[in-house]
């Protein structure tokens, strides 16, 4: 059994982690309301630029003189994965559970007799990942010194696969991010990106587009739009993963919380118990101590 | 005699209010846009919008890049990845 004093310093290292998983929690929560805020901030813009786009792809058909970003390069040999993982901890299965959907993809297009390249954003992503396909992360991409992901990052990583993908590096890829559903529950998905998946015709609306004048053509608006929706999907989902990491980390901060309390009263418990037993054997000796004179 | 203009970019929705005319610099030429233009949708080059709260007020000027518009019956709305 341990002593008195030992048990003690338990109890107060406990108290202590305590206090930091509850200032985490309250941060995290914090976090989350900002980060809603900037999910809901970007809704108008994406919703316009789909409807824009919807509306354009109903008059056109894909043929092989369509941009490559909507066309696709022909062949499906290389698929680019691109994980969108955060830079910190603490939150959980968050990152593992983006990492475990990407792992099986790769497992399964591999499977088929395809090539996978790895395109990981922030940190957290990579130690698991280049473990596993040390030979195969295209490159890493940076966000440990921004503090919020914003449409400068979504920006810079889609020109990035853009380039690449106009180098003929990868055929087609797909964005892995934890979409948010609530507090408590977020979605790992995976998102084909390039190339772009055609926009769902708005049928409802062409009646009235019916007279729309373009300028320049159709064909030339959509190849200037598709790398920005392309942009706006990143950045889309780079809110939605800060999203997700906020809620994650509040969710696990709490358990944690609550853990290190249930910890606490039972590290209690015990130290009562031993203090009592300590006094009573001290009792016990001094009550046979003089019954003995 | 009013035309509902909204500028909106990646992060928010800038702008949205009813303004007299925008005149904006499309990649095939400038274009104003007054109440009952007829639907239109252009690319925009990089550039300044020229907003007209009223008649023949002076006109503010907001330079966007990365810039689409489109006219339908709700009005102008601008299309921007950054503004400023």
């Amino acid at each position: 059994m341990a002593s008195l004093k030992e048990l003690k310093g338990r109890i107060n290292s406990v108290k202590s982690t305590q206090k930091i998983t509850k200032a985490k929690q309250m941060v995290a929560a914090a976090k989350l309301r900002k980060a809603q805020a900037a999910a809901e901030s970007a809704r108008p813009y994406a919703a316009r630029l789909a409807e824009v786009m919807g509306s354009l792809a109903s008059k056109i058909t894909v043929s092989e003189n369509s941009p490559k970003l909507l066309a696709g390069t022909g062949s499906d040999k290389v698929h680019l994965l691109v994980v969108a993982n955060s830079d910190k901890g603490l939150c959980g299965a968050f990152n593992s559970n983006i990492v475990k959907a990407a792992r099986v993809k790769a497992k399964e297009l591999e499977a088929q007799g395809k090539t996978v390249l790895f395109y990981l954003v922030g940190r957290k992503g990579r130690a698991p990942l280049r473990r596993e396909f040390p030979k195969q992360i295209a490159h890493m991409f940076d966000t440990t010194d921004v503090r919020d992901p914003g449409f400068d990052e979504a920006e810079r990583i889609a020109n990035e696969l853009v380039a690449l993908y106009e180098d003929g590096k990868f055929d087609v890829a797909h964005l892995f991010y934890s979409k948010f559903r609530s507090a408590l529950l977020q979605e790992p998905t995976d998102q084909q990106i390039i190339p772009v998946p055609a926009p769902k015709a708005v049928a409802a609306t062409a009646g009235a587009d019916a007279v729309t004048e373009y300028e320049p053509e159709e064909e030339e608006i959509l190849a200037a739009l598709l790398p920005r929706y392309l942009r706006t999907q990143l950045f889309g989902a780079l809110l939605e993963n800060a999203a997700s990491e906020q809620g994650a980390s509040m969710t696990a901060m709490d358990n944690a919380t609550r853990n290190a309390g249930d910890l606490i009263k039972k590290l209690t418990i015990q130290y009562n118990r031993s203090r009592q037993a300590a006094i009573t054997t001290e009792l016990v000796e001094i009550i046979a101590g003089a019954e003995a004179l | 005699m009013a035309l509902h203009f909204e500028l909106v970019t990646p992060a928010k929705l800038v702008r949205s209010e009813d303004v007299h005319m925008v005149v904006v610099p499309g990649t095939e030429g400038e274009f104003g846009v007054l109440e009952g233009h007829a639907p239109f949708m252009s690319t925009i080059a990089d550039g300044a919008l020229k907003v007209y709260r009223t008649e023949g007020a002076a006109p503010e000027e907001i330079r966007i890049t990365g810039g689409f518009a489109e006219v339908g019956d709700k009005g102008l709305t601008v299309l921007a990845e950054h503004v400023g």
